[in-house]
Protein backbone atom coordinates (compact mmCIF):
# COMPACT_ATOMS: atom_id res chain seq x y z
CA UNK A 1 0.00 0.00 0.00
CA UNK A 2 2.94 2.61 0.54
CA UNK A 3 4.33 1.31 -2.79
CA UNK A 4 5.15 5.13 -4.43
CA UNK A 5 7.10 5.53 -1.04
CA UNK A 6 9.23 2.51 -1.74
CA UNK A 7 13.32 3.34 -2.59
CA UNK A 8 14.96 1.01 -5.62
CA UNK A 9 17.42 -0.03 -2.79
CA UNK A 10 15.65 -2.27 -1.02
CA UNK A 11 19.27 -4.54 -0.09
CA UNK A 12 20.34 -1.64 1.06
CA UNK A 13 17.01 -0.82 3.53
CA UNK A 14 16.93 -4.66 4.04
CA UNK A 15 21.15 -4.79 5.51
CA UNK A 16 20.26 -1.03 7.08
CA UNK A 17 17.41 -2.84 9.19
CA UNK A 18 18.77 -5.58 10.03
CA UNK A 19 22.31 -3.96 11.04
CA UNK A 20 20.09 -2.10 13.69
CA UNK A 21 18.06 -5.27 14.80
CA UNK A 22 21.81 -6.63 16.03
CA UNK A 23 22.46 -3.31 17.39
CA UNK A 24 19.06 -3.26 19.69
CA UNK A 25 19.39 -6.94 20.70
CA UNK A 26 22.60 -8.12 20.11
CA UNK A 27 24.39 -6.74 23.09
CA UNK A 28 21.98 -7.04 25.82
CA UNK A 29 22.32 -10.90 24.26
CA UNK A 30 25.60 -12.08 25.11
CA UNK A 31 25.11 -12.18 29.04
CA UNK A 32 22.73 -14.76 28.16
CA UNK A 33 25.19 -17.80 27.21
CA UNK A 34 28.04 -16.13 29.93
CA UNK A 35 25.73 -16.78 32.30
CA UNK A 36 26.21 -20.87 31.50
CA UNK A 37 29.46 -20.61 31.98
CA UNK A 38 32.10 -23.41 33.70
CA UNK A 39 34.71 -21.19 34.46
CA UNK A 40 34.96 -18.47 37.22
CA UNK A 41 34.87 -15.87 35.23
CA UNK A 42 33.06 -13.99 32.73
CA UNK A 43 34.24 -14.87 29.40
CA UNK A 44 32.99 -15.07 25.89
CA UNK A 45 32.78 -17.42 24.34
CA UNK A 46 31.57 -19.21 27.22
CA UNK A 47 33.30 -21.96 28.49
CA UNK A 48 31.33 -25.52 28.47
CA UNK A 49 28.11 -25.25 30.26
CA UNK A 50 26.83 -25.07 33.92
CA UNK A 51 24.03 -24.20 35.76
CA UNK A 52 26.09 -23.50 39.27
CA UNK A 53 25.67 -19.56 38.94
CA UNK A 54 21.81 -20.16 38.89
CA UNK A 55 22.21 -22.72 41.75
CA UNK A 56 24.41 -19.49 43.61
CA UNK A 57 21.79 -17.15 42.87
CA UNK A 58 18.98 -19.03 44.73
CA UNK A 59 21.06 -20.50 47.68
CA UNK A 60 23.28 -17.25 48.15
CA UNK A 61 21.31 -15.38 50.55
CA UNK A 62 21.65 -11.84 49.48
CA UNK A 63 20.99 -12.56 45.92
CA UNK A 64 17.93 -14.73 47.08
CA UNK A 65 16.86 -12.52 49.40
CA UNK A 66 17.18 -9.56 46.71
CA UNK A 67 14.75 -11.67 43.90
CA UNK A 68 12.13 -12.52 46.84
CA UNK A 69 12.22 -8.44 47.33
CA UNK A 70 12.14 -7.35 44.05
CA UNK A 71 9.10 -9.67 43.20
CA UNK A 72 7.08 -8.42 46.23
CA UNK A 73 7.83 -5.17 45.37
CA UNK A 74 6.87 -5.30 41.99
CA UNK A 75 3.72 -7.25 43.03
CA UNK A 76 2.43 -4.78 45.34
CA UNK A 77 3.43 -1.82 43.18
CA UNK A 78 1.49 -2.83 40.01
CA UNK A 79 -1.72 -3.61 41.94
CA UNK A 80 -1.12 -0.50 43.82
CA UNK A 81 -0.59 1.71 40.48
CA UNK A 82 -3.26 -0.07 38.05
CA UNK A 83 -6.00 0.47 40.98
CA UNK A 84 -4.97 4.43 41.16
CA UNK A 85 -4.08 4.81 37.64
CA UNK A 86 -7.78 2.98 36.35
CA UNK A 87 -9.12 5.21 38.90
CA UNK A 88 -7.39 8.18 37.35
CA UNK A 89 -7.79 7.40 33.99
CA UNK A 90 -11.39 6.88 34.19
CA UNK A 91 -11.56 10.22 35.96
CA UNK A 92 -9.31 12.27 33.52
CA UNK A 93 -11.42 11.00 30.43
CA UNK A 94 -15.07 11.47 31.72
CA UNK A 95 -15.00 13.83 34.60
CA UNK A 96 -14.95 17.83 33.90
CA UNK A 97 -13.43 19.85 36.87
CA UNK A 98 -11.54 22.83 36.63
CA UNK A 99 -7.84 21.75 36.69
CA UNK A 100 -8.09 18.32 34.27
CA UNK A 101 -5.40 19.28 31.78
CA UNK A 102 -2.85 20.13 35.19
CA UNK A 103 -3.58 16.91 36.58
CA UNK A 104 -3.24 15.36 33.39
CA UNK A 105 0.58 17.01 33.07
CA UNK A 106 1.64 16.01 36.25
CA UNK A 107 0.66 12.81 36.30
CA UNK A 108 2.75 12.34 33.48
CA UNK A 109 5.47 14.06 34.72
CA UNK A 110 7.03 10.89 36.50
CA UNK A 111 8.00 9.86 32.75
CA UNK A 112 9.99 13.05 32.81
CA UNK A 113 11.59 14.38 35.78
CA UNK A 114 15.63 12.62 35.72
CA UNK A 115 14.99 10.02 38.39
CA UNK A 116 17.86 10.89 40.11
CA UNK A 117 16.12 14.02 40.96
CA UNK A 118 12.96 11.65 41.99
CA UNK A 119 15.32 9.51 44.17
CA UNK A 120 16.69 12.37 46.04
CA UNK A 121 13.38 14.30 46.92
CA UNK A 122 11.70 10.88 47.86
CA UNK A 123 15.00 9.31 49.78
CA UNK A 124 15.04 12.74 51.38
CA UNK A 125 11.49 12.70 53.15
CA UNK A 126 11.47 9.30 53.36
CA UNK A 127 14.20 9.30 55.47
CA UNK A 128 12.10 11.62 58.01
CA UNK A 129 8.96 9.67 57.91
CA UNK A 130 10.41 6.37 58.51
CA UNK A 131 9.66 4.58 55.77
CA UNK A 132 13.31 4.17 53.86
CA UNK A 133 14.91 1.20 53.58
CA UNK A 134 11.58 -0.96 54.10
CA UNK A 135 9.05 -2.68 51.13
CA UNK A 136 6.45 0.17 51.93
CA UNK A 137 8.81 2.96 51.18
CA UNK A 138 9.59 1.44 47.81
CA UNK A 139 6.11 0.30 46.76
CA UNK A 140 4.78 4.03 47.23
CA UNK A 141 7.95 5.21 45.24
CA UNK A 142 7.85 2.64 42.16
CA UNK A 143 3.58 3.55 41.87
CA UNK A 144 4.62 7.07 41.73
CA UNK A 145 6.81 6.13 38.67
CA UNK A 146 4.76 3.42 37.24
CA UNK A 147 1.16 5.47 37.22
CA UNK A 148 1.73 7.19 33.94
CA UNK A 149 1.69 4.02 32.01
CA UNK A 150 -1.54 2.81 33.99
CA UNK A 151 -3.43 6.11 33.07
CA UNK A 152 -1.65 6.37 29.46
CA UNK A 153 -2.75 2.94 28.55
CA UNK A 154 -5.94 2.96 30.35
CA UNK A 155 -7.02 6.16 28.89
CA UNK A 156 -6.26 5.25 25.69
CA UNK A 157 -8.65 2.30 26.02
CA UNK A 158 -11.80 4.49 27.47
CA UNK A 159 -11.12 7.05 24.85
CA UNK A 160 -11.04 4.81 21.68
CA UNK A 161 -14.26 2.74 23.31
CA UNK A 162 -17.58 3.31 21.93
CA UNK A 163 -19.61 4.56 24.23
CA UNK A 164 -22.93 3.51 22.86
CA UNK A 165 -22.12 0.55 23.91
CA UNK A 166 -22.78 1.51 27.50
CA UNK A 167 -25.66 3.70 26.49
CA UNK A 168 -27.17 0.18 24.82
CA UNK A 169 -26.71 -1.76 28.03
CA UNK A 170 -28.65 1.49 29.61
CA UNK A 171 -31.36 1.40 27.07
CA UNK A 172 -31.82 -2.16 27.86
CA UNK A 173 -32.17 -1.61 31.53
CA UNK A 174 -28.73 -2.23 32.99
CA UNK A 175 -28.07 0.18 36.08
CA UNK A 176 -24.85 2.26 35.96
CA UNK A 177 -22.56 -0.08 38.23
CA UNK A 178 -23.71 -3.23 35.80
CA UNK A 179 -23.33 -1.56 32.71
CA UNK A 180 -19.29 -0.13 33.80
CA UNK A 181 -18.99 -3.91 35.30
CA UNK A 182 -20.35 -5.69 32.26
CA UNK A 183 -19.54 -3.95 29.64
CA UNK A 184 -17.06 -0.86 29.92
CA UNK A 185 -14.85 -3.03 32.60
CA UNK A 186 -14.39 -6.20 29.54
CA UNK A 187 -13.66 -3.48 27.01
CA UNK A 188 -10.94 -2.13 28.96
CA UNK A 189 -9.12 -4.79 30.06
CA UNK A 190 -6.31 -5.20 28.16
CA UNK A 191 -5.62 -1.33 28.40
CA UNK A 192 -5.74 -2.07 32.37
CA UNK A 193 -3.26 -5.23 31.73
CA UNK A 194 -1.28 -3.37 30.03
CA UNK A 195 -1.31 -1.46 32.73
CA UNK A 196 -0.53 -3.70 35.41
CA UNK A 197 2.45 -5.56 33.49
CA UNK A 198 3.96 -2.17 32.41
CA UNK A 199 3.89 -1.35 36.11
CA UNK A 200 5.50 -4.85 37.31
CA UNK A 201 8.22 -4.12 34.93
CA UNK A 202 9.27 -0.76 35.87
CA UNK A 203 9.17 -1.95 39.22
CA UNK A 204 11.31 -5.30 38.81
CA UNK A 205 14.03 -3.30 36.36
CA UNK A 206 13.92 0.07 38.66
CA UNK A 207 17.30 0.56 40.49
CA UNK A 208 18.14 4.36 40.68
CA UNK A 209 15.24 5.04 43.45
CA UNK A 210 15.74 1.81 44.98
CA UNK A 211 19.28 2.08 45.31
CA UNK A 212 18.70 5.16 47.73
CA UNK A 213 15.17 3.31 49.64
CA UNK A 214 16.89 0.30 49.68
CA UNK A 215 19.40 -0.75 52.54
CA UNK A 216 21.67 -3.00 53.52
CA UNK A 217 19.33 -5.46 55.24
CA UNK A 218 16.33 -4.61 52.68
CA UNK A 219 17.71 -4.36 49.31
CA UNK A 220 16.28 -5.38 45.31
CA UNK A 221 17.63 -7.57 43.03
CA UNK A 222 18.93 -4.76 40.91
CA UNK A 223 20.45 -2.98 43.79
CA UNK A 224 22.49 -5.93 44.73
CA UNK A 225 23.44 -6.50 40.74
CA UNK A 226 24.91 -2.30 40.76
CA UNK A 227 26.33 -3.11 44.18
CA UNK A 228 28.44 -5.99 42.56
CA UNK A 229 28.81 -4.83 39.06
CA UNK A 230 30.91 -1.79 40.10
CA UNK A 231 33.53 -4.08 41.95
CA UNK A 232 34.73 -7.84 41.35
CA UNK A 233 32.43 -9.53 38.66
CA UNK A 234 31.32 -13.01 38.85
CA UNK A 235 29.23 -14.97 36.21
CA UNK A 236 26.49 -14.81 38.98
CA UNK A 237 25.80 -11.09 37.70
CA UNK A 238 25.15 -12.59 34.13
CA UNK A 239 22.68 -15.31 35.78
CA UNK A 240 20.81 -12.61 37.50
CA UNK A 241 20.75 -9.92 34.55
CA UNK A 242 19.13 -13.41 32.17
CA UNK A 243 16.60 -13.80 35.07
CA UNK A 244 15.71 -10.01 34.79
CA UNK A 245 16.13 -10.04 30.85
CA UNK A 246 13.60 -13.84 30.92
CA UNK A 247 11.05 -12.21 33.15
CA UNK A 248 10.59 -8.79 31.19
CA UNK A 249 10.40 -10.78 27.99
CA UNK A 250 7.78 -13.16 29.24
CA UNK A 251 5.61 -10.19 30.45
CA UNK A 252 6.05 -8.71 27.39
CA UNK A 253 5.05 -11.29 25.28
CA UNK A 254 2.19 -12.10 26.86
CA UNK A 255 1.02 -8.60 27.19
CA UNK A 256 1.58 -9.13 23.45
CA UNK A 257 -0.96 -11.87 23.54
CA UNK A 258 -3.43 -10.13 25.60
CA UNK A 259 -3.68 -7.28 23.06
CA UNK A 260 -4.34 -9.83 20.28
CA UNK A 261 -7.40 -10.82 22.01
CA UNK A 262 -8.51 -7.56 22.66
CA UNK A 263 -12.69 -7.87 22.18
CA UNK A 264 -12.72 -4.41 21.15
CA UNK A 265 -9.88 -2.13 19.83
CA UNK B 1 -1.85 6.06 19.86
CA UNK B 2 -3.15 9.18 22.14
CA UNK B 3 -4.79 11.29 19.10
CA UNK B 4 -7.52 13.66 19.45
CA UNK B 5 -9.93 13.40 21.57
CA UNK B 6 -12.61 10.63 20.64
CA UNK B 7 -16.34 10.51 21.10
CA UNK B 8 -16.90 9.00 23.96
CA UNK B 9 -15.36 12.62 25.74
CA UNK B 10 -17.52 14.09 25.32
CA UNK B 11 -21.13 13.06 27.47
CA UNK B 12 -24.21 11.97 25.23
CA UNK B 13 -27.61 13.47 26.18
CA UNK B 14 -29.20 10.01 26.74
CA UNK B 15 -26.49 8.93 28.84
CA UNK B 16 -27.11 11.40 31.99
CA UNK B 17 -26.59 8.70 34.31
CA UNK B 18 -23.27 8.52 33.46
CA UNK B 19 -22.52 12.11 33.41
CA UNK B 20 -19.23 14.20 34.47
CA UNK B 21 -18.78 15.41 37.75
CA UNK B 22 -19.35 11.62 39.17
CA UNK B 23 -16.72 10.52 37.19
CA UNK B 24 -14.44 13.46 38.50
CA UNK B 25 -14.34 11.96 41.92
CA UNK B 26 -12.23 9.11 40.77
CA UNK B 27 -8.96 11.24 40.13
CA UNK B 28 -8.54 12.31 43.41
CA UNK B 29 -6.84 8.95 44.79
CA UNK B 30 -3.95 9.23 42.31
CA UNK B 31 -3.79 13.00 42.61
CA UNK B 32 -3.60 13.02 46.63
CA UNK B 33 -1.01 9.67 45.83
CA UNK B 34 1.01 11.95 43.42
CA UNK B 35 0.69 15.23 45.41
CA UNK B 36 2.13 13.54 48.92
CA UNK B 37 4.62 11.01 47.71
CA UNK B 38 5.86 12.48 44.51
CA UNK B 39 5.26 16.09 44.28
CA UNK B 40 6.17 17.01 47.85
CA UNK B 41 9.54 14.90 47.44
CA UNK B 42 10.05 17.45 44.66
CA UNK B 43 9.02 20.65 46.63
CA UNK B 44 11.25 19.83 49.75
CA UNK B 45 14.22 18.78 47.90
CA UNK B 46 13.69 22.51 45.87
CA UNK B 47 13.36 23.98 49.82
CA UNK B 48 16.53 22.00 50.55
CA UNK B 49 18.34 23.52 48.48
CA UNK B 50 18.27 27.10 49.91
CA UNK B 51 18.07 26.24 53.64
CA UNK B 52 20.85 23.61 54.09
CA UNK B 53 23.39 24.69 55.38
CA UNK B 54 20.61 27.21 57.41
CA UNK B 55 20.13 30.39 56.06
CA UNK B 56 22.10 29.07 52.43
CA UNK B 57 19.93 31.44 50.27
CA UNK B 58 21.22 31.16 46.86
CA UNK B 59 24.74 30.37 48.45
CA UNK B 60 24.66 26.67 46.86
CA UNK B 61 23.53 28.22 43.38
CA UNK B 62 26.46 30.67 43.60
CA UNK B 63 28.87 27.52 44.60
CA UNK B 64 27.82 26.09 41.33
CA UNK B 65 28.28 28.72 38.79
CA UNK B 66 31.14 29.75 40.55
CA UNK B 67 33.87 26.69 39.50
CA UNK B 68 34.79 25.94 36.50
CA UNK B 69 35.05 22.46 37.11
CA UNK B 70 31.10 22.08 37.96
CA UNK B 71 30.15 24.03 34.70
CA UNK B 72 31.87 21.44 32.50
CA UNK B 73 30.09 19.11 33.74
CA UNK B 74 26.72 20.57 32.83
CA UNK B 75 28.36 21.17 28.96
CA UNK B 76 29.59 17.99 29.21
CA UNK B 77 26.20 16.61 30.17
CA UNK B 78 24.70 18.51 27.26
CA UNK B 79 27.19 17.55 24.42
CA UNK B 80 26.78 13.28 25.53
CA UNK B 81 22.99 14.13 25.06
CA UNK B 82 23.48 16.04 21.81
CA UNK B 83 25.52 13.22 20.67
CA UNK B 84 23.53 10.84 21.49
CA UNK B 85 20.25 12.27 19.85
CA UNK B 86 22.10 12.58 16.74
CA UNK B 87 23.13 8.55 16.69
CA UNK B 88 19.89 7.90 17.59
CA UNK B 89 18.14 10.02 14.95
CA UNK B 90 20.74 9.12 12.49
CA UNK B 91 20.12 5.42 13.28
CA UNK B 92 16.24 5.68 14.38
CA UNK B 93 14.94 7.43 11.77
CA UNK B 94 15.56 5.05 8.24
CA UNK B 95 14.85 1.97 10.74
CA UNK B 96 11.22 3.73 11.10
CA UNK B 97 10.87 4.17 7.99
CA UNK B 98 11.85 0.72 7.04
CA UNK B 99 8.92 -0.48 9.28
CA UNK B 100 6.67 1.75 7.64
CA UNK B 101 7.51 0.06 4.14
CA UNK B 102 7.47 -3.37 5.18
CA UNK B 103 4.73 -5.80 4.82
CA UNK B 104 2.83 -6.10 8.23
CA UNK B 105 3.94 -9.20 9.64
CA UNK B 106 8.09 -8.21 9.29
CA UNK B 107 6.61 -4.74 11.23
CA UNK B 108 5.23 -6.12 13.50
CA UNK B 109 8.45 -8.62 14.24
CA UNK B 110 10.96 -4.91 13.84
CA UNK B 111 8.65 -3.76 16.59
CA UNK B 112 8.86 -6.54 18.91
CA UNK B 113 12.62 -5.61 18.13
CA UNK B 114 12.18 -2.33 19.42
CA UNK B 115 10.11 -3.23 22.53
CA UNK B 116 12.05 -5.66 23.57
CA UNK B 117 15.29 -3.71 24.70
CA UNK B 118 12.54 -0.82 25.23
CA UNK B 119 11.40 -2.32 28.37
CA UNK B 120 14.75 -4.47 29.38
CA UNK B 121 16.78 -3.17 32.87
CA UNK B 122 18.74 -0.26 31.45
CA UNK B 123 21.16 -1.40 34.07
CA UNK B 124 21.67 -5.21 32.54
CA UNK B 125 21.88 -3.57 29.33
CA UNK B 126 24.74 -1.36 30.63
CA UNK B 127 26.15 -4.40 32.21
CA UNK B 128 26.06 -6.06 28.68
CA UNK B 129 27.69 -2.85 27.01
CA UNK B 130 30.72 -2.85 30.14
CA UNK B 131 31.13 -6.73 29.35
CA UNK B 132 31.35 -5.96 25.43
CA UNK B 133 33.19 -3.22 25.96
CA UNK B 134 36.33 -3.80 28.60
CA UNK B 135 40.56 -4.44 28.38
CA UNK B 136 39.24 -8.14 28.51
CA UNK B 137 36.11 -7.73 26.50
CA UNK B 138 34.79 -9.22 23.59
CA UNK B 139 35.74 -6.54 21.00
CA UNK B 140 38.95 -6.71 22.26
CA UNK B 141 39.32 -10.12 22.71
CA UNK B 142 38.13 -10.48 18.82
CA UNK B 143 40.68 -8.08 17.60
CA UNK B 144 43.52 -9.61 19.42
CA UNK B 145 42.47 -13.07 18.34
CA UNK B 146 42.53 -11.81 14.78
CA UNK B 147 45.71 -9.94 15.01
CA UNK B 148 44.73 -6.87 14.46
CA UNK B 149 45.97 -5.32 17.61
CA UNK B 150 48.73 -6.80 19.91
CA UNK B 151 47.63 -4.05 23.08
CA UNK B 152 43.76 -4.06 23.94
CA UNK B 153 42.09 -0.96 23.40
CA UNK B 154 40.67 1.38 25.73
CA UNK B 155 36.94 1.29 25.38
CA UNK B 156 35.68 1.72 28.78
CA UNK B 157 35.52 4.27 30.49
CA UNK B 158 35.73 6.55 27.71
CA UNK B 159 33.45 9.05 26.31
CA UNK B 160 32.98 6.91 22.83
CA UNK B 161 31.54 3.99 25.83
CA UNK B 162 28.88 6.32 27.22
CA UNK B 163 27.44 6.93 23.67
CA UNK B 164 27.55 3.58 22.51
CA UNK B 165 25.89 2.41 25.71
CA UNK B 166 23.60 5.47 25.81
CA UNK B 167 22.50 5.11 22.22
CA UNK B 168 21.91 2.01 22.00
CA UNK B 169 19.61 2.24 25.39
CA UNK B 170 17.99 5.92 24.14
CA UNK B 171 16.90 3.95 20.48
CA UNK B 172 13.81 2.68 21.14
CA UNK B 173 12.88 6.25 22.64
CA UNK B 174 14.07 7.48 19.05
CA UNK B 175 11.86 5.12 16.72
CA UNK B 176 8.88 4.83 18.41
CA UNK B 177 7.52 8.19 17.98
CA UNK B 178 9.16 8.45 14.44
CA UNK B 179 6.90 5.73 13.75
CA UNK B 180 3.76 6.63 15.25
CA UNK B 181 3.85 10.11 12.90
CA UNK B 182 4.99 8.03 9.84
CA UNK B 183 2.47 5.09 9.81
CA UNK B 184 -0.20 7.65 9.97
CA UNK B 185 1.30 9.81 6.12
CA UNK B 186 -1.28 9.01 4.05
CA UNK B 187 0.50 7.06 0.91
CA UNK B 188 -2.13 9.01 -1.60
CA UNK B 189 0.10 11.94 -1.05
CA UNK B 190 3.14 9.91 -1.97
CA UNK B 191 1.12 9.03 -5.24
CA UNK B 192 -0.28 12.46 -6.12
CA UNK B 193 3.68 13.38 -6.26
CA UNK B 194 4.62 10.61 -8.52
CA UNK B 195 1.86 11.59 -10.59
CA UNK B 196 2.57 15.07 -10.33
CA UNK B 197 6.46 14.50 -11.95
CA UNK B 198 8.51 13.65 -9.01
CA UNK B 199 10.70 10.93 -8.91
CA UNK B 200 11.17 8.71 -5.83
CA UNK B 201 13.72 10.52 -4.47
CA UNK B 202 12.29 13.85 -4.41
CA UNK B 203 8.88 12.29 -3.38
CA UNK B 204 10.79 10.75 -0.26
CA UNK B 205 12.36 14.33 0.13
CA UNK B 206 10.32 16.68 -0.41
CA UNK B 207 6.59 15.43 0.69
CA UNK B 208 7.39 12.52 3.31
CA UNK B 209 10.17 14.06 5.49
CA UNK B 210 8.25 17.04 6.18
CA UNK B 211 5.41 15.10 6.92
CA UNK B 212 7.30 13.04 9.51
CA UNK B 213 9.20 15.52 11.23
CA UNK B 214 6.70 16.17 13.87
CA UNK B 215 7.89 12.43 14.63
CA UNK B 216 11.67 13.64 14.61
CA UNK B 217 11.06 17.04 16.78
CA UNK B 218 9.05 14.19 19.44
CA UNK B 219 11.45 11.81 19.13
CA UNK B 220 14.69 13.85 19.60
CA UNK B 221 13.19 16.02 22.23
CA UNK B 222 12.20 12.62 24.30
CA UNK B 223 15.65 11.38 23.83
CA UNK B 224 17.85 14.38 24.66
CA UNK B 225 15.95 15.35 28.04
CA UNK B 226 16.33 11.66 29.18
CA UNK B 227 19.51 11.71 28.19
CA UNK B 228 20.17 15.05 30.14
CA UNK B 229 19.49 12.66 33.08
CA UNK B 230 21.12 9.52 32.64
CA UNK B 231 23.02 8.26 36.08
CA UNK B 232 23.91 4.30 35.36
CA UNK B 233 25.29 4.42 32.14
CA UNK B 234 27.74 7.26 32.17
CA UNK B 235 28.69 5.96 35.98
CA UNK B 236 29.62 2.07 34.57
CA UNK B 237 30.65 3.51 30.91
CA UNK B 238 32.58 6.60 31.22
CA UNK B 239 35.51 7.48 32.84
CA UNK B 240 36.21 10.60 35.33
CA UNK B 241 36.31 13.13 32.47
CA UNK B 242 32.84 12.08 31.07
CA UNK B 243 31.13 12.53 34.55
CA UNK B 244 27.37 13.84 33.89
CA UNK B 245 25.75 16.04 35.81
CA UNK B 246 23.46 12.81 37.56
CA UNK B 247 26.69 11.36 38.81
CA UNK B 248 28.10 14.80 40.34
CA UNK B 249 24.57 15.33 42.44
CA UNK B 250 24.86 11.44 43.48
CA UNK B 251 28.68 11.96 44.46
CA UNK B 252 27.46 15.48 46.21
CA UNK B 253 24.72 13.72 48.32
CA UNK B 254 26.09 9.94 49.42
CA UNK B 255 29.81 10.91 49.55
CA UNK B 256 30.00 14.62 50.91
CA UNK B 257 26.65 14.36 52.23
CA UNK B 258 26.23 18.29 50.86
CA UNK B 259 22.39 18.28 50.63
CA UNK B 260 22.49 21.52 49.97
CA UNK B 261 24.30 21.51 47.13
CA UNK B 262 23.60 18.31 45.84
CA UNK B 263 19.99 19.63 46.00
CA UNK B 264 20.56 22.77 44.22
CA UNK B 265 22.52 21.14 41.33
CA UNK B 266 18.81 18.68 40.85
CA UNK B 267 16.67 22.03 41.08
CA UNK B 268 18.82 23.16 37.89
CA UNK B 269 18.59 19.96 36.18
CA UNK B 270 14.37 19.50 36.55
CA UNK B 271 14.65 23.21 35.57
CA UNK B 272 16.73 22.91 32.87
CA UNK B 273 14.24 19.63 31.74
CA UNK B 274 11.09 21.80 32.48
CA UNK B 275 11.90 24.91 30.38
CA UNK B 276 13.17 22.45 27.23
CA UNK B 277 9.77 20.88 27.62
CA UNK B 278 7.78 23.89 28.34
CA UNK B 279 9.49 25.30 25.13
CA UNK B 280 8.62 21.90 23.13
CA UNK B 281 5.04 21.96 24.36
CA UNK B 282 4.55 24.84 21.77
CA UNK B 283 5.59 22.86 18.87
CA UNK B 284 4.57 19.69 19.54
CA UNK B 285 1.62 18.11 22.03
CA UNK B 286 3.83 16.21 24.91
CA UNK B 287 0.99 14.04 25.27
CA UNK B 288 1.72 12.55 21.81
CA UNK B 289 5.55 12.12 22.60
CA UNK B 290 4.87 10.58 25.88
CA UNK B 291 1.96 8.36 25.10
CA UNK B 292 3.91 7.60 22.04
CA UNK B 293 6.92 5.86 24.51
CA UNK B 294 4.31 3.85 26.23
CA UNK B 295 2.00 2.24 24.59
CA UNK B 296 2.49 0.23 21.61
Amino acid sequence: MTESWRQPRRLLMAALGALTVFYLLAPTLVIVPMSFTEARILSFPPEGFSLQWYERMFTDRQWSSGMVNSAQVAVLTAILATVLGTLAALGLTRGRFPGRSLVNAVALTPLIVPVVIIAIGMFSLFVQWRISGSLLGLVLAHTALALPFVIVNVGTSLRTMDRNLELAAANLGADPRRAFMRITLPIILPGVLAGAIFSFITSWDEVVVAIFLTSARFRTLPVEMWEQVRQVVDPTVAAVSTTLLVVTTVLLLLLLVVRRQAPVR
Amino acid sequence: MSTAAGPGDRPRPGLRILAANRWSILVLPAAVFLAVFFLAPLALMSLRSVTDPAGAGLSNYEKFFAQEAYLRVLTNTFWIAVISTVTCLVVGYPFAYLMTIVPGRVAGLLLIAVLLPFWSSLLVRTFAWQVILRDTGIINRFLIDLGLISEPLTLIRTTVGVILGMSHILLPFMVLPIYAVMRRIDPEFGRAAANLGASPASAFLRVFVPLSLPGVVAGCLLVFVLALGFYITPALLGGLRDQMISQLIVQQIQQRLDWGFGTAMSVLLMAITLVILFIASRAVRLRDVFGSAVED
